[in-house]
C-alpha cells in the first residue's frame, strides 16, 4: 500500500497536558518552570476547568461588579499561564491518543498531531446521575450543568428550580440560584445531617469552607427553602409548563423506603447530581491498569503518588485520577509535572525529593476535605438497587434497567458484553454518563465491580466528523490498498 | 467431566458446530477463554455480501446468508439480519475492469451479480458519488448486527443442552487412544478439572495456529487486524450495502441510523496483544473512501473506532476438516469473510463429525501442511 501521510507529521514536544483545570494548568506551569517544552490543551476557550470556568468568548463582567473568589482565582491562573509563556491550545479537542502517546487534535484550523515524550492527563470528572423516571426530560439537568450556567453566564436553570442529589454542589447550586435571583423549590439531599457532621473533622484545616457552608445553609433557611435530608427524587413528570416532582425518603444506603408518603413539589427546572466519576477515557484507551475505588468516585487509573500510571510516560493528575477536590488538584498536577521532569532527566533526584515532599504535604492537607466530600458523593448501592425496571439508564441509546437485567440473565458478565447485547454505552457519550451506574447494576448479577470491569476505551475521545478527519482530497488522494483475494 | 465432543473456541463457527452437534444427539461442551463471540464474531462489520466473498466460497455464503436471515427460527433469537441490495463501485477505468472480472468469477459460482450502469446504480442508491462509472449489483446482499451474535447463540446453545464454559483459557490437550483431555491454564488452571471427550474441535479463529500446535501440527495462520469505524445515528443517507471494486470498503446504514465503515484497512496489533490501535493514515484513507462513495457521510460524526482480528490461511481458503494425523480431532475456521459463511461452516463441520455427508465439501486441512504463507 502506498504510505501517505495525510496527517501532518506529529510535532514533537516534551510534555503535553490534557485539560486546563487546576491540575492541568498547575502541571503545565510546573513543567515549564522545570525547563520542559510543554503544551497545554483544552477544548474550552480558556484555562480554568469547571471550578474556575472562564467567561465564554465575547462575554465580560458587568462593570463595577465584584467577581466571586472563584472568578478571581481563575483570572489569576489565566494571567499566570500567560506570564509564564506556557504554550496553550484552547478550543481544541483531543480525539485520539496513540500508544506512542501521539495526540491527535481537531481545532479551528483543522487536524493536527503532537508527539510528546510524556502525557499528563488532567481531564477531571463527569457528573453521575442515578436515573429516575423523567431524568432525561429537557429541563432536568445536572448540578454540574447548573454550575456552568450560573458561573459562566449568570443564567438560571429556571424560574423555580428543585435541587436534588448529594455532595457539596447541592448547597452551592441552591444558593447560586438564590443569588442570581431565582427561586428554589426545595433541596433534597440523599445524605443525612449525620453524614455531613461526620465530615466536620476534615474541615478543621479549612475553616473558610466550613464558614461558607454555614452561610449557604443560613441563606437557604432565610429564604424559606425546604431542605430535606435523606430524600431523593422518585419521579419527575411534565405538568403544564413545568414539572411535578415526586420525592421519596431513602435509607442510609440510598434505598427508597417504600410505602412512605413524601412531599411533592412543583418547579419548572430540576437540577440533580449524585456525585462525580473520574474521567478515565484516555487511560482506558491506552490500556493502563485501572482499579475500582468507590471512595475516589469509581474506576481510576492505578497510579503512584506522583501520578505515574502503568504505561510509561503516561501520568494522571487531579480529580480525574480520583476525586480529592479542586484545592488538592493543583498540588497533584505539580507532582505529576515534577515526576515528568525527573523521569525525562531534567530534574535531579535530590531537588525532586525536596519539592516532592513539600507538595505531597500540601496535597495531603487539601485532599482531606476533598476525600471527605468524595465519600459523601460515592455511589450508594441502595440507590442503584432502587432504580425502577422501566427507567432509562443509558440515555444515548434508551437502554432501561430491565434490559440490562435481562442481558445479565442471558449471560452477560462483563461491561463489554453488556454493551454489545444492549447497546448500553454505545452512543455519543461513549458510556461516560451511564457507565458507572450500569456497572453497578451488572455487578449486582456478577458479584463485583472488579468482575464486570469497565467499557474498553475507544477513539474518538470526542465525536469528530468524517470531514474533519478526512480533510480535503480527490479520489486520487485515497491510498487504495491492493485488492483482496478473489 | 466427560463429553462426546469438546469445541474449543466460542465464535460463530465454534458455536454453530457445537449447536449442530448437540442437535445431532451428542453431549457437547463449548469452551472459550473469554465470553462468547467477543472476538472477530462479535466485532466484525456484519456484512452479508457476495461481493466480498471469495468466488470459491459463494455457494457456502449463499447457504449461510439464508441461515442468518432465518436466525430467529433456528437460533430462537435474531441478529437483525436485513436483506438489502449490494453494490460494488468502480470510479476509474481500472476499477471497471476489476468489477467485470470479479462479477464474472462470482457469477460462475452461482452468485446473482450483474454489472449495471451508473444511472441504474443511482436508482438503487441515490446518494452515490456522481463520478461513478459502473457497479456490480447483487440482490441478495445484506447485513447483520454482529454484536448480537453471542447472545443469539448463547440462547440457542443453552436450549440445545450444550455445556458452555466462558472465561476459561485452555492450556493444552493430551490426545491418546482413549480420547482427549483438555487442560486449563491461567486463573482457571488451579481450580478447574480437565475435561475429557472422544473428540475435540478447534475453532479458535486467529488462535488456530497455536491451538493446532497443542496437537503437534504446524499450519501457519495469518492475522489481519481490521479497522472499523461507526458513526453516530444520522438521517437516512443510504439503503444498500456498498463495497468498492477491490473489496476494501464495506459500508451500510443500520436501522438505528448508524453507518458502519469497514473493508479491511489494517491497524496495529497481533495474535498476542489483540487489536492495539488504528493507523492514522489508514483511518483517513478508509474515511475518505467512504465519504467519497456516499458524499453525505462527510457530515456524520464518528462515534467509535475499533479493531478486530481476522484469520487467513496460506491459500486464503478455509480450514475445515480432520486435524492431520490426530484421531478424533477437527478444526474449523479461517474462512475469508468468515462471518458471512460462519454458521454454514459450523453446520458442515458438525455433519462430518456426526458421520453424515456434508451439504458441501469441507476444506481439507492437510493441504496446508508445508504450504508457505505468501509474503512470509
Amino acid at each position: 500500500m502506498a504510505e501517505i501521510s495525510p496527517h501532518p507529521i506529529p510535532i514533537p514536544v516534551d510534555v503535553l497536558v490534557i485539560g486546563a483545570g487546576p491540575a492541568g494548568a498547575r502541571a503545565a506551569l510546573r513543567a515549564r518552570a522545570c525547563g520542559l517544552d510543554v503544551l497545554l490543551v483544552d477544548e474550552n476557550p480558556d484555562a480554568g476547568g469547571q471550578v474556575w470556568r472562564p467567561l465564554p468568548p465575547g462575554f465580560a463582567r458587568v462593570l463595577g461588579s465584584t467577581p466571586s473568589t472563584e472568578a478571581r482565582d481563575g483570572d489569576a491562573l489565566r494571567a499566570e499561564l500567560r506570564r509564564a509563556g506556557v504554550a496553550c491550545l484552547f478550543g481544541h479537542k483531543l480525539w485520539n491518543v496513540g500508544t506512542s502517546l501521539r495526540a491527535d487534535l481537531i481545532g479551528p484550523e483543522g487536524s493536527m498531531s503532537w508527539q510528546p515524550r510524556a502525557l499528563i492527563v488532567a481531564t477531571g470528572t463527569t457528573e453521575r446521575v442515578v436515573p429516575f423516571p423523567g431524568w432525561t426530560l429537557p429541563g432536568v439537568i445536572g448540578l454540574a450543568a447548573a454550575t456552568i450556567l450560573l458561573k459562566s453566564q449568570n443564567m438560571l436553570p429556571g424560574r423555580r428550580t428543585l435541587v436534588a442529589g448529594t455532595g457539596p454542589l447541592l448547597m452551592a447550586v441552591a444558593t447560586g440560584i438564590l443569588k442570581a435571583g431565582g427561586e428554589v423549590a426545595a433541596v433534597l439531599d440523599l445524605a443525612s445531617q449525620g453524614d455531613w457532621l461526620r465530615t466536620l473533622p476534615s474541615l478543621a484545616a479549612r475553616p473558610d469552607l466550613l464558614w461558607q457552608g454555614l452561610q449557604w445553609q443560613a441563606r437557604l433557611r432565610a429564604a424559606g427553602v425546604p431542605i430535606l435530608y435523606r430524600h431523593g427524587i422518585r419521579s419527575v413528570e411534565v405538568a403544564g409548563p413545568g414539572f411535578n416532582i415526586c420525592t421519596q425518603r431513602v435509607d442510609a444506603g440510598g434505598q427508597p423506603i417504600s410505602g412512605d408518603a413524601a412531599p411533592m413539589f412543583a418547579a419548572d427546572a430540576v437540577t440533580v447530581g449524585h456525585g462525580l466519576v473520574p474521567g478515565t477515557d484516555v487511560t482506558r484507551l491506552l490500556r493502563a491498569r485501572h482499579r475500582y475505588a468507590a471512595g475516589l468516585g469509581g474506576w481510576v487509573a492505578d497510579a503512584d503518588a506522583d501520578g505515574r500510571t502503568s504505561v510509561a510516560g503516561l501520568y494522571v493528575a487531579g480529580d480525574g485520577a480520583g476525586i480529592a477536590g479542586a484545592a488538592a488538584a493543583g498540588a497533584h498536577g505539580e507532582l505529576a509535572a515534577l515526576a515528568c521532569a525527573h523521569d525525562l532527566g531534567r530534574l535531579g533526584a535530590a531537588s525532586h525529593a525536596r519539592e516532592r515532599d513539600r507538595l505531597q504535604a500540601s496535597w495531603r492537607k487539601s485532599a482531606r476535605f476533598g476525600h471527605a466530600m468524595a465519600g459523601l458523593m460515592a455511589l450508594r448501592d441502595g440507590a442503584v438497587a432502587g432504580i425502577a425496571p422501566d427507567t432509562v439508564v443509558c440515555r444515548c441509546e434508551d437502554v432501561t434497567r430491565a434490559e440490562i437485567d435481562a442481558a445479565a440473565r442471558d449471560g452477560a458478565r462483563d461491561m463489554n458484553q453488556l454493551k454489545a447485547w444492549t447497546r448500553c454505552g454505545m452512543g455519543p457519550c461513549q458510556g461516560r454518563s451511564c457507565g458507572d451506574v450500569a456497572g453497578a447494576l451488572l455487578a449486582m448479577h456478577a458479584g463485583s465491580r472488579e468482575a464486570v470491569g469497565c467499557f474498553t476505551g475507544r477513539a474518538p475521545l470526542r465525536p469528530v466528523s468524517l470531514a474533519e478527519v478526512a480533510g480535503d482530497y480527490t479520489y486520487a488522494d485515497i491510498p487504495i490498498p491492493k485488492a483482496a483475494p478473489l | 467431566m466427560s463429553f462426546d465432543t469438546i469445541v474449543i473456541g466460542g465464535g460463530v463457527m465454534g458455536c454453530s458446530t457445537a449447536l449442530h452437534l448437540a442437535r445431532g444427539g451428542m453431549r457437547v461442551a463449548l469452551v472459550d477463554r473469554g465470553p462468547l463471540c467477543r472476538e472477530a464474531s462479535g466485532v466484525n462489520a456484519g456484512t452479508l455480501t457476495l461481493h466480498m466473498t471469495r468466488a470459491a466460497l459463494v455457494p457456502y455464503a449463499m447457504r449461510a446468508w439464508q441461515m442468518w436471515m432465518d436466525a430467529e427460527q433456528w437460533l430462537g433469537m435474531g441478529v437483525l439480519a436485513t436483506q438489502v441490495p449490494g453494490l460494488t463501485l468502480a470510479f476509474t477505468e481500472a476499477e471497471c475492469a476489476l468489477v467485470e472480472l470479479r462479477a464474472k468469477a462470482r457469477r460462475e459460482q452461482g452468485a446473482p451479480i450483474e454489472v449495471i450502469t451508473p444511472e441504474r446504480a443511482r436508482q438503487i442508491e441515490p446518494g452515490l458519488h456522481p463520478s461513478l462509472l459502473k457497479a456490480g449489483y447483487c440482490e441478495i446482499d445484506g447485513f447483520a448486527s454482529a454484536y448480537l451474535t453471542g447472545r443469539a447463540f448463547g440462547h440457542a446453545l443453552k436450549g440445545a443442552g450444550v455445556t458452555v464454559f466462558e472465561n476459561v483459557p485452555v492450556e493444552g490437550i493430551d490426545s491418546g487412544d482413549a480420547g482427549h483431555v483438555v487442560h486449563f491454564g491461567g486463573s482457571a488452571g488451579g481450580v478447574r478439572e480437565p475435561l475429557r471427550a472422544k473428540r475435540v474441535v478447534l475453532a479458535g479463529g486467529v488462535w488456530t495456529e497455536p491451538m493446532l500446535a497443542w496437537l503437534g501440527v504446524d499450519i501457519p495462520i495469518k492475522v489481519l487486524v481490521n479497522q472499523l469505524i461507526i458513526t453516530e445515528r444520522i438521517r437516512p443517507v443510504m439503503r444498500s450495502v456498498l463495497s468498492v471494486a477491490n473489496g476494501l470498503l464495506s459500508l451500510k446504514q443500520f436501522a438505528n441510523g448508524t453507518v458502519l465503515i469497514g473493508g479491511g484497512w489494517q491497524g496495529e496489533g497481533d495474535r498476542e496483544r489483540g487489536g492495539v490501535e488504528a493507523r492514522p493514515q489508514n483511518l483517513v484513507g478508509n474515511m475518505r473512501l467512504a465519504a467519497y462513495a456516499v458524499p453525505a457521510l462527510a457530515e456524520a460524526r464518528i462515534a467509535r473506532i475499533w479493531l478486530g482480528l481476522e484469520a487467513e490461511t496460506a491459500d486464503a481458503l478455509p480450514i475445515i476438516g480432520d486435524v492431520p494425523g490426530v484421531a478424533g480431532a477437527y478444526v474449523v475456521g479461517s474462512a475469508h469473510s468468515g462471518y458471512t459463511s460462519g454458521p454454514f461452516m459450523g453446520r458442515i463441520m458438525a455433519q462430518h463429525i456426526l458421520g453424515q455427508e456434508p451439504d458441501l465439501p469441507l476444506f481439507d486441512p492437510s493441504r496446508l501442511l508445508g504450504m508457505p504463507m505468501p509474503g512470509a
